[in-house]
């Protein structure tokens, strides 16, 4: 709770220089449009230098290992900050470069800076997330924002349902962190809501899963008639990005209930909390 | 001239021999490369050396089923010379190599290949010859061809055989020359490469996992060939609890079926690739507490037969990456006796009789390696002394295997091999 009052006192809008001379990479085996842009944001608002890597266009096309490319980095940064596909990859640079290393999402595992800001912008509309009900629809096997978020919000005292269909929500997700409950009834599941997170869904992965599109949106699109179901006060969030008409309909996405740009804006001030913690200079 | 090739006389141990049903204090003597004579203690005399081998037990030489020694092919992963280094450094004496190497062994020329002596063994080696052409699970090789140039078994370890024609064709076969099919039971059609095992774990990791079922639909299968051909069965590496249950109940039905167990599932389970450490990445993975827990039941009612490692040397390249790009598999020659014996003598009470017959005996039995995996008179002067009650704690940068590869490093251990003897030679002493 320390952390997210840190994030309260962070405004891109007025620079510090806690973070001057520090030199923080982005590296990214994925393309990614308000991770690192607001990684980067966050780095420089903070007097920080930053560099970013793609993948796409470095040494690691040419077959470089990602411990080489760690390696290489750490001798010229300080911080590295990586989103990659592989699960875990943040575990091998940790183990192997000592340097401190911001998980900006691995593969399927987690995006522990979209839980921080999802948790933050929560507290932004509720006093507190203990006793909330927060319902998660959608891909959740294939998402890491669903996972960080969970494990996040049940430690602060929310119940958190999944909703989804068994191949993108397989039953053992119960059992990822305790007060988690599975309802595959989306009607039911969005009933008495504190907070509707909405997952997007990749319509090339619903094919490979033989999941017709429309039998989809028919079960798990969030309407402005299913948000009725939920509290009045309920709000909507979605990590993004958003696929408009598949996930949710056009008139909830652009609702007052909506919240899904101050969690952008949100998370600017929480990553460079994060930053500021783990690189700036201790206070005396 | 000299009429043997040495004498060793091991005084004052505790000689267990499960095939004789022997588990006392005797003295053995060696000469010429098989075992001379057995007597009471300070009853025989008259060797070249002798070995003071009190508060030891003296055992018939280990011998593991499950090795990738990696030559032909892939000499920079192991060779045949380190691999069987670390094999006696463990206490075995003999091992069963396996045929994915490249070129995949299926021809008697790579089978007398990896036994020639200019390979530099330090143990015997077996080779098990692929059990299909390249492994591709589609046409058997020169069975007979195979066995004279050498080979115990046959298997396509890592390229199960799924064409149900194929596999009862390679059981009936292989049965001919007295040879058991060894399979890597996982269907691959259902795994999907899949770096872990399916579960709680594996969705809380974000990783794709194989299920418990990839393992248990291919043994299912097997023992109901194995069933129907009277042929004989070896299920390497069961990791699941269903796979035991199946291998337990073809058993109790007449089948000819045996079953191993790798150091790595009866001492890790799932949780422990919790740190995306690679060195816990092998096939088949590491499985739930539940299913380790059944298997050492397995092993403590007495129907797992053997315990054989599935070393699987890599270089450090192949494994300090992504945990999902990582080869699969671990080394573990040298802990192998070390881990069973703190792990069920110490751990579970399991009589060491039971562990010298599943490290020794079964295994000489399931690849009919005659005048093996005991100490009659007259049998093969393979001999391995280990210290049941030494603690010790592995250091990976001290073995002799090429491969980095292992999750043992820094654990301590109870029980450790002391000294192994190959055809009446001592190879290795930590004395």
């Amino acid at each position: 709770m320390d952390f997210l009052k840190l994030a309260k006192t962070m405004n891109p809008a007025r620079p510090r220089n806690t973070l001057r001379g520090r030199r923080v990479a982005l590296l990214f085996y994925e393309n990614s449009t308000r991770t690192r842009t607001s990684f980067e944001i966050a780095a420089k608002a903070l007097g920080a230098t930053t560099v970013v890597i793609h993948a796409s266009s470095t040494s690691v096309e040419k077959g470089e290992s990602l411990k080489d490319t760690g390696l290489t980095l750490r001798s010229i940064v300080d911080a590295i900050v990586v989103r990659h596909p592989s699960s875990g990859s943040p575990n091998l640079l940790d183990r192997v470069l000592g340097i401190p290393i911001i998980n900006a999402g691995d593969g399927m595992h987690e995006h522990p800076s979209q839980g921080l800001l999802d948790a933050f912008t929560i507290l932004q509309h509720k006093k507190s997330l203990k006793g909330l009900k927060i319902v998660t629809i959608g891909d959740i096997f294939h998402s890491r924002v669903a996972r960080s978020d969970a494990h996040l919000f049940t430690k602060l005292g929310a119940e958190v349902v999944f909703c989804g269909p068994e191949v993108l929500l397989p039953d053992t997700a119960a059992a990822l962190a305790p007060g988690i409950k599975i309802q595959r009834d989306m009607d039911e599941a969005i009933r008495d809501a504190d907070v509707v997170m909405m997952l997007r869904v990749q319509q090339e992965r619903l094919a490979g899963l033989q999941i017709v599109v429309d039998e989809y949106v028919r079960r798990y699109q969030l309407t402005a008639q299913r948000l009725k179901q939920a509290k009045k006060d309920a709000i909507v969030m979605h990590p993004g990005p958003m696929i408009r008409g598949m996930e949710m309909t056009d008139d909830v996405a652009d609702c007052g209930q909506s919240v899904v740009l101050e969690q952008v804006l949100n998370g600017v001030k929480v990553r460079m909390a994060i930053l500021e913690t783990l690189l700036g200079r201790r206070r005396k | 001239m000299k009429t043997h090739l040495s004498s060793i006389l091991i005084r004052g141990g505790r000689l267990i021999d499960p095939a004789r049903s022997v588990d006392d204090l005797f003295d053995v003597l060696l000469r010429d490369g098989s075992v001379a004579e057995i007597g009471a203690p300070g009853t025989l005399d008259g060797a070249e050396e002798t070995i003071n081998a009190k508060g030891l037990v003296v055992a018939p030489g280990l011998i593991d089923l499950h090795v990738h020694l990696r030559e032909p092919g892939k000499a920079y992963k192991e060779t045949i010379a380190t691999g069987t280094a670390a094999a006696a450094a463990g206490g075995f004496t003999s091992v069963c190599a396996m045929p994915n190497t490249t070129p995949i062994n299926d021809s008697p020329a790579i089978t007398r290949w990896m036994q020639d002596p200019e390979r530099g063994a330090v143990v015997n080696v077996f080779p098990i010859a692929a059990a299909t052409i390249a492994s591709a699970g589609e046409r058997i090789p020169d069975y007979r061809g195979l066995h004279a140039a050498g080979a115990v078994a046959v298997s396509d370890d890592g390229c199960p055989i799924l064409d149900d024609h194929v596999m009862r064709q390679a059981l009936v076969t292989a049965n001919r020359f007295g040879m058991p099919v060894i399979q890597h039971a996982e269907d691959t059609r259902l795994s999907h490469n899949a770096p872990m095992h399916e579960g709680v774990v594996s969705f809380r990791l974000g990783m794709r996992g194989q299920s418990a079922e990839s393992e248990w639909r291919l043994v299912e299968r097997d023992i109901r060939l194995a069933s129907a051909t009277e042929a004989r069965l070896h299920v390497a590496h069961v990791s699941t609890g269903k796979a035991m249950e199946l291998v337990k109940h073809g058993k109790a039905n007449g089948v000819k079926v045996t079953a191993e167990i790798c150091p790595h599932h009866f001492m890790f389970t799932d949780e422990d690739c919790a740190s995306y450490d690679p060195r816990y990445k092998m096939n088949p993975p590491l499985r739930t507490a539940e299913d380790r827990e059944a298997l050492l039941r397995a092993v403590e009612d007495g129907s797992m037969d053997a315990i054989a490692t599935d070393h699987a040397p890599h270089a450090l390249f192949e494994k300090e990456v992504e945990f999902d790009k990582a080869a699969f598999g671990i080394t573990g020659l040298e802990v192998a006796l070390a881990a069973a014996l703190t792990t069920f003598h110490h751990g579970r009470k399991v009589p060491l009789t039971r562990l010298v017959a599943m490290l020794s005996t079964n295994p000489a039995r399931i690849v009919n390696l005659a005048g093996r995996g005991t100490l009659a008179v007259g049998s093969v002067a393979d001999v391995t002394l280990f210290d049941p009650k030494k603690k010790w704690t592995y250091d990976v940068s001290k073995t002799r295997s090429k491969a980095r590869n292992c999750p043992y490093h820094g654990m301590q251990f109870t029980g450790r091999p002391m000294a192994t003897i190959v055809g009446g030679r001592v190879v290795e002493s930590n004395l």
